[in-house]
């Protein structure tokens, strides 16, 4: 028996020992958001290149942040940028600089659950920001009914829920409301993990639309692609021009576009309630945390390659997984960017 | 009041039929060849597989037992055999805290000791978290099994000159094998399902991992990435994930009591 | 000598009086020496563990002082910080889950042991060992689509309409509940005080059974008041096995419980505890306050833990002067 099992553990040991010596490996971690589109692109990737493997891991924005400035992985992503204190402490940690590179548009929805209301609803920012704090309890409210003339609301107590679990979704959802409630913005502001004056928090994109299915009458928030690939309806929200949109991914990319004249240099930019006829207001870049130097060559060139790639073959797989691809201008920057890269 | 009894371990194998039922019907028709052995594809392709999920996991559950049965078992002889009762009460109490330790919470400590000073993700540090978290589980029980060997075992043992190591190898170990046995088998079980402790230790790996020291899957964080993605098809997969890693912890379960089956036992009434 | 006890002679009952040399030539120091090295290493582990907590809490620390055990705000965007709704929850939840699991576990565990013939007794221990290897995630997800609407559409209601004079169950539910919570963690921590009650009364030497029935009393009498007392220690340790997981359970808990960090009377109304808001914001941390508080979280509950794994071994001291079978602490 002791004989067996020993020889187990030795067969075990050596297959775990085999080394792929040739393949080289890469890590990277962060956002949960882009998660099904970089799965898709790294393996499209190493189908096109077989010696280079991409291994991504969403653990989540913070995660990628923290775990890119220790060092332990090759490099990040996050939905929200990094704000100043965080790119500090790469700096200080590294000696250089870590850059931003947008790779998709996502953009949030809302979503909700009204027994005997099929149409499609349309939410004004201060709306979705009153229900949010609490001011607004009831879906026959004027500053809801105002808004959906011919719809029969009921004058039932609205249910929020919200994420619980930290996320760039929150955070696109909160930098939002910040932007179209002085209230919201004073009160609550932005972040991943907000301090929800009321609501029920959901685990995940999962838990909240699991949540709103199953309580009649409530209301939640989720990515785009969520909703798309789960078939679940949600409303029009109002955009900074005034017009009721419907988020879709050519509104998207228009919020983008919208903004790329004020970009800065450094692709750090929240555009939410974009100017634009056709800009949805609840868009939002998410990025790839590439560090500026490399000490290791190989690495560097792959990723190089891989950003090439994604600007360009890479942006034709967005649209089958619901992703707005990102504009021509904002290509041509990243383009320009990426050659600092050493 | 003993229909009662029976009533209460009704409730309790019901609740794990549900389970599995469940897990069977949602991810039965996920478990192909191709699932076993397979690398997983995105999203919207088929014929994807956690092959190396599998794999990994039972690497990181090797090396899990290897750090954390050697310590609990150990270190439970000591409480039983040798030690004096103030430092039985640390031990044990050390023991309990550590056991309710939340799983996040030793994997940021494994992060700490195994990960960052070698700016490594790795199959190691993995295994060194879920084995923490077996050591209190298998500490306690094979304490309690160990206690539980009449006296006069032991009276007879020395009568007839046996050193107390010897005693206690040969014959205090195996008259309470069971015990022991159930509870490795339950420290076990209760890591082979654990998720948080491996993101921040053996991270994930879409491709398969190579050695001791690269990040890997593990059934776990592939059933709970999965589970949380909007795909159906991913959902699936995720049943079917569980079903598997279910299906090996009853293999390994019956393996292990039929093969270790041996010799004397404490007589059941 | 001639009563079987459960006292056991700790360190060899003539260790003194030899020389260390002949005790040191039979291994018998050896053996000490290594099986106390593992037993301190546990202690070591531990201490470590609080050492790390402690070093990495540091900001939290500085700034709120003890006045984090009383605020019952959790801002991560302001960076205001307090522990004090998640200590509730992590203890309203883990008493809902004992209140459930230990009757029910015992009751089971005594079946199994005294009831059950050999081979369905082996069986069904298999696969109630199975509950403790269900990955944590999938019970989240049994919870969100079984156990919570149940919960909301039929538990709840009966509850109001039965116990509502109760401040317990009153108030608004939406399925996503503290006592939600409280019966998956049930389910979870099961398994941990069957499986080890039922090996421990199961080596409960017959001569105790034997010597009861000879006295004339029945099966169950027997039962509950010889065999359980004298697997009594053992009992208790599978309750604290089930006490700690349900005071760490992370992933399952952070699926039903609600994720609100409020207070409340009332069981039905949603809540946070301790694990479930490690879990769902570590990862996503943005500052270093936010992060070292979640940590420093981590810390209240290993203090947390200190204290009832505490206050339940003097339960047990007290209530052993009366029963049979010697206390463990």
């Amino acid at each position: 028996m002791k004989r067996i099992a020993g020889i187990i553990v030795v067969l075990l040991g050596a297959a775990a020992g085999v080394l792929w010596a040739d393949a080289l490996s890469i890590n990277g971690a962060g956002a949960s958001f882009p998660n099904p589109i970089y799965t898709k692109w790294f393996d499209e990737y190493h189908k096109k290149n077989p010696n280079i493997q991409i291994n991504y891991q969403s653990i989540g924005s913070g995660g990628g942040i923290k775990q890119v400035t220790e060092g332990t992985v090759d490099f990040g992503a996050s939905d929200g940028p990094m704000n100043d204190e965080q790119l500090k402490a790469y700096q200080d940690k590294h000696g250089s600089p870590i850059l931003h590179f947008p790779t998709v548009l996502g953009a949030v929805v809302p979503t909700y659950n009204i027994p005997g209301v099929d149409a499609t609803l349309n939410f004004t920012g201060e709306a979705l920001a009153a229900i949010y704090l609490g001011k607004v309890t009831k879906w026959n409210d004027p500053l809801i009914a105002d808004a959906n003339k011919g719809v029969k609301l009921p004058s039932e107590d609205i249910v929020v829920v919200h994420r619980a679990d930290g996320s760039g979704t929150s955070y696109c959802f909160t930098d939002y409301l910040s932007k179209v409630s002085e209230e919201w913005k004073t009160k609550v502001g932005k972040g991943t993990s907000p301090n929800w004056p009321v609501g029920l928090g959901g685990k995940g994109s999962e838990g909240v639309t699991g949540t709103v299915k199953n309580t009649p009458n409530s209301i939640g928030y989720v990515e785009l692609i969520y909703a798309e690939a789960n078939k679940i309806p949600y409303g029009n929200v109002k955009n900074a021009d005034g017009v009721f949109l419907k988020a879709s991914l050519a509104s998207v990319t228009a919020a983008a576009s919208g903004a790329v004249k004020d970009m800065p240099a450094d692709f750090r930019v929240s555009i939410t309630n974009a100017k634009g006829k056709a800009a949805y207001p609840i868009s939002t870049f998410t990025w790839l945390l590439i560090p500026e130097k490399f000490s290791d060559s190989a690495k560097r060139d792959a990723i190089k390659g891989f950003v090439t790639w994604m600007l360009g073959d890479g942006q034709n797989y967005t649209e089958a997984l619901s992703y707005a691809r990102l504009p021509k201008e904002v290509v041509a920057k990243e383009k320009k960017a990426l050659a600092e890269i050493q | 009041m003993l229909t009662l009894t029976g009533v209460c371990a009704a409730v309790s194998v019901l609740a794990l039929f549900l389970i599995l039922g469940y897990l069977v019907v949602r991810g039965g028709a996920s478990l192909n060849w191709a699932f076993f052995t397979r690398l997983p594809v995105p999203v919207g392709e088929v014929g994807g597989g956690m092959a190396n999920a599998i794999v990994g996991s039972a690497k990181l559950l090797l090396f899990a037992t290897l750090v954390g049965v050697p310590i609990g078992f150990l270190g439970a002889i000591y409480l039983a055999e040798f030690s004096g009762s103030k430092m039985a009460f640390v031990v044990r109490y050390a023991a309990d805290l550590l056991n309710g330790v939340p799983s996040i919470v030793i994997g940021i400590f494994a992060y700490a000791l195994a990960v960052l000073p070698f700016k490594q993700f790795s199959t190691l540090a993995g295994g060194f978290a879920l084995g923490l978290m077996m050591i209190p589980i298998t500490l306690r029980s094979t304490e309690e099994f160990l206690r539980s060997v009449p006296n006069s075992l032991r009276e007879g043992a020395m009568a007839l000159g046996a050193s107390k190591w010897k005693m206690i190898a040969t014959v205090i170990v195996p008259a309470a094998y069971r015990g022991i046995l159930t509870a490795i088998l339950l420290a076990f079980a209760r890591v082979a399902g654990e998720t948080a402790p491996l993101i921040f230790t053996a991270f994930g790996n879409n491709y398969w991992s190579a050695g001791w020291t690269q990040p890997t899957a593990s059934l776990p964080v592939t059933i709970y990435n999965y589970a949380l993605s909007p795909y159906e098809d991913w959902h699936r997969q995720a049943w079917a994930g569980g079903l598997v890693l279910l299906g090996l912890i009853l293999m390994i379960n019956i393996v292990a009591r039929g093969i270790l089956s041996r010799g004397i036992s404490v007589s059941r009434s | 000598m001639a009563t079987a006890s459960t006292s056991l002679p700790s360190a060899g009952p003539v260790s003194g009086s030899r020389s260390f040399l002949s005790r040191l030539r039979d291994g018998d120091e050896i053996a000490r020496l290594i099986t106390f090295v593992f037993a301190a290493t546990v202690v070591l582990i531990s201490i470590l563990l609080v050492l790390e907590l402690w070093h990495d809490s540091v900001l939290p620390r500085h700034k709120f002082g003890l006045g984090f055990f009383r605020t019952t705000t959790w801002n991560p965007v302001e960076g205001d910080f307090g522990a004090l709704p998640f200590i509730y929850g992590t203890l309203v939840t883990a008493a809902v889950a004992l209140f459930i699991a230990v009757p029910l576990g015992i009751g089971a565990a005594i079946f199994l042991a005294e009831l059950a013939p050999p081979r369905v007794s082996d069986t069904l221990e298999f696969f109630i060992d199975l509950l403790a290897a269900v990955p944590s995630v999938i019970y989240g997800v049994l919870g969100i689509f079984i156990v919570v609407p149940l919960m909301r559409q039929y538990i709840a209601p009966s509850l109001k309409s039965i116990l509502g004079f109760l401040p317990l169950f009153r108030g608004p539910a939406y399925g996503l509940s503290f006592l939600t919570a409280g019966i998956v963690l049930a389910i979870m921590i099961i398994p941990y005080i069957i499986s080890v009650s039922r090996e421990v009364l199961l080596s409960v030497p017959r001569d105790q059974r034997e010597a009861a029935l000879a006295v004339g009393s029945t099966r169950w009498e027997s039962t509950w008041k010889v065999v359980v007392p004298f697997a009594r220690s053992g009992i208790m340790g599978s309750i604290f096995l089930a006490l700690a997981r349900s005071l760490g359970e992370t992933m399952a808990v952070a699926m039903v419980i609600g994720n609100d960090p409020k207070i409340s009377a009332s069981l039905l109304a949603p809540g946070y505890s301790i694990a479930a808001v490690i879990a769902n914001e570590l990862a996503e941390a943005t500052s270093e306050l936010h992060t070292q508080s979640l940590i420093e979280l981590g810390l209240v509950l290993f203090l947390l833990t200190f204290v009832l794994n505490g206050l339940a071994r003097i339960l047990i001291v007290v209530t052993s002067q009366r029963g049979a079978g010697r206390a463990r602490a």
